[in-house]
């Protein structure tokens, strides 16, 4: 894998190379998911968690891919950076997860311990646990840059120092020997953004990495990583099932539902001209300013996620959909384009809202 | 650091120095010369044998008496049984026996569990962790009587018919290093063997908690290798139960493996408290409880010490 040795020049000076001047989208996607279906072993017979999810990430783009618990955000993004449990966990011989040409689930472990970390890095939803507390955040930041990098001690210090500047950490020189339980949760999260940033990934999956904190924390890292990644020009593939987090950071929108995508879209697109009913409805249940006086309730959508070892033959959102016709439950409809430029997006749908002449009829 | 050890010794001074005035009136409720001396013995050898005992004196002049003898380790008073040998030399000599037996034994089965635990934990649910927990549990529902008989039959007696000459000894003791296999690693085998089941499936236990741990999937997301994730992020952390198990374990280290020194005839600290007990010999008696209270008092302290050392979360209180 590549060798990161531009990091020694990087060391000294205070910020990061600046990779990528102008943010917009450069034309060749530096990932490219293509029908990742992954299964569990479980003891009631094989799972399948994600079923066929195909999208590109784009180098500086911060990609949303938002849905319910349990419908396979987690799990697609896990499956990009292999840290599913080997044992009970199936990648489709048909998946590819193609990053600069290598499909990753070919790798061996050790190869995608390289990949890991160096050219893929990964943020967690719990900062309060999700760095050890035995060691230095000094120690943690350096150990990943033991792994990727040449530097020596001195060198991967100084970096670690540079890199504890670089997510807003006050007395980084300071800080950096302290241990976790001495920061808060928002510092925390900074400490784990550090980690996965300091060998200059080319894709952060930054795993709902607000949730666990306060509004105003939330807002503040969103907008550090939001820097950052000007500063790196790294793609970010950011898992939330917090709309407004998708309106406040996403470049582009994946919608999943039940294992599949449902919608992928722009994110004004999304907001503004959804597709899917189901996104539709995601969005109806979010309360707006100036509405709640009158509004009695917020609505939210009737019945239950299928489960994923009895998914319906047909569209697997048609039980819970108000738009629901006789075609929805009879087969299971395909993500097909809809628009054009910048009002395109895909949904997976029949009768996609706002089209007058629907999909289905079409066909 | 040297703040916080002197804190935690300077704390432990007045709860040392209750539990031994504690120990002292328990051993009172039964005037230990009458029993010691019987039914033939006439008044005056009783006045004469608490004078000597020291017991005539008010009872705080025998506890500063005492607690003068622990401070400067100094036991001087007579054993009864054996006439002209002090507590203090039977205890020097007790000791190091009991200590040759159980410290061997409780490193052998620490680091032997804790591996055998982590190799569990990795393999969790597939038939090498099955195989390993079914021996654990079979370990430990066996009595250590049954260890111990087994042990002596076959590792001492027949093997000593297939050898031809006695490989190890069934019951005595001698000291000396080079007399230490012979006597000693029999006792101690069995002392691991019963202590195994136990502990592995302990730190078992506690290995499969630290693998679900959300720091372990950072670590593996940073690239680290599995020996670098199981044996820097997991040991460490598995660290503070591991020190709290082993620390529990250590007061019993000094009083021997009671059992295991009656069988096999070793006199350690176990064994002489016992027979001390049984002979109403009430100088030993006190001595050596006194002197297992202070041990007991400076393990807990090492604990704290110890998990200052692996937590610095510890360090701050």
């Amino acid at each position: 894998m590549r060798c990161k040795t531009h990091l020694i020049q990087n060391t000294f000076r205070n910020s990061i190379q600046i990779v990528n001047d102008n943010t917009t989208q450069s034309d060749k996607p530096i990932l490219k998911v293509r029908d990742l279906r992954t299964s569990f072993k479980t003891g009631r017979g094989t799972v399948t968690a994600v079923d066929g999810v195909s999208f590109d990430l784009y180098p500086g783009e911060t990609l949303g891919v938002v849905g319910e618990s349990g419908c396979g955000k987690t799990v697609t993004n896990k499956s990009i950076i292999r840290l599913l449990p080997n044992r009970v966990t199936i990648y489709d011989p048909g998946s590819v997860v193609d990053y600069r040409g290598t499909n990753l689930l070919g790798l061996t472990e050790s190869q995608m311990r390289a990949i890991r970390g160096n050219e893929i890095g990964m943020i967690f939803q719990e900062p309060m646990t999700a760095l050890n507390p035995v060691f230095t955040i000094g120690w943690q930041i350096e150990e990943a840059l033991q792994y990727h990098t040449d530097l020596n001690a001195s060198q991967r210090r100084a970096r670690a120092i540079e890199m504890l500047r670089l997510v807003e950490m006050p007395n980084p020189e300071k800080r950096i020997d302290e241990y976790p339980h001495q920061l808060s949760g928002g510092m925390r999260q900074r400490v784990v953004i550090a980690i996965a940033l300091c060998c200059e990934p080319d894709i952060l999956i930054a795993d709902e990495p607000t949730t666990a904190l306060d509004v105003t924390i939330q807002s503040q890292i969103l907008r550090l990583m939001d820097g950052l990644k000007e500063k790196t020009g790294t793609a970010i593939i950011l898992i939330t099932h917090d709309l407004g987090v998708v309106a406040q950071a996403c470049d582009r929108v994946i919608v999943m539902y039940a294992g599949q995508i449902v919608e992928m879209a722009p994110v004004r697109q999304l907001f503004h001209n959804p597709k899917h009913p189901y996104t539709k409805a995601l969005l109806d249940s979010m309360p707006k300013p100036g509405r709640s006086g009158h509004q009695k309730r917020l609505p939210a959508i009737e019945g239950t996620v299928p489960s994923l070892f009895d998914l319906p033959d047909g569209c697997r959102f048609a039980d819970r959909c108000q738009h629901r016709r006789d075609k929805c439950e009879a087969s299971l409809p395909e993500l097909v384009t809809i628009g054009e430029g910048t009002q395109e997006s895909k949904a997976r749908c029949f009768y996609p809202i706002g089209d007058a002449q629907a999909v289905g009829e079409a066909s | 650091m040297w703040a916080f050890v002197i804190r935690k010794l300077v704390y432990n001074i007045p709860v040392y120095l209750a539990i031994i005035m504690l120990l002292m009136v328990l051993l009172r409720q039964r005037d230990p010369v009458a029993g010691m001396l019987g039914k033939n013995a006439t008044e005056q050898d009783y006045i004469n044998k608490r004078e000597e005992l020291g017991l005539n004196v008010p009872f705080f002049v025998q506890y500063g008496k005492l607690v003068k003898s622990i401070v400067t380790l100094d036991f001087s008073q007579k054993v009864w049984n054996e006439p002209g040998v002090t507590v203090g030399e039977k205890l020097w000599t007790a000791v190091p026996r009991s200590l040759a037996l159980t410290v061997p034994a409780l490193a052998i089965t620490t680091v032997i569990s804790i591996f055998i635990a982590m190799l569990s934990a990795f393999y969790r649910g597939r038939w090498i962790d099955r195989l390993l927990v079914f021996f654990a549990v079979l370990g430990m529902s066996v009595s250590f009587l049954v260890y111990i008989i087994f042990g002596q039959y076959f590792g001492a007696y027949k093997l000593q018919q297939w050898v031809g000459s006695p490989v190890f000894s069934i019951h005595g003791y001698e000291s000396g290093i080079w007399n230490w296999p012979f006597y000693m690693l029999l006792p101690v085998l069995i002392s691991v063997i019963v202590a195994m089941g136990y502990d592995t499936r302990f730190y078992r236990a506690v290995m499969v908690e630290e693998t679900q741990a959300d720091y372990i999937t950072t670590a593996r997301a940073k690239g680290a290798p599995q020996s670098k994730v199981m044996f820097v992020h997991m040991l460490r952390n598995a660290m503070i139960p591991i020190v709290t198990r082993v620390m529990i374990t250590l007061p019993f280290l000094v009083t021997g493996s009671i059992l295991l020194e009656e069988f096999f005839g070793i006199p350690g600290m176990g064994y002489v408290l016992l027979s001390a007990i049984r002979n109403n010999d009430f100088p030993v008696v006190e001595g050596f409880t006194a002197v297992f209270a202070g041990l007991f008092i400076l393990s807990i302290i090492a604990t704290d010490i110890l998990y200052a050392i692996f937590d610095p979360r510890v360090r701050l209180q």
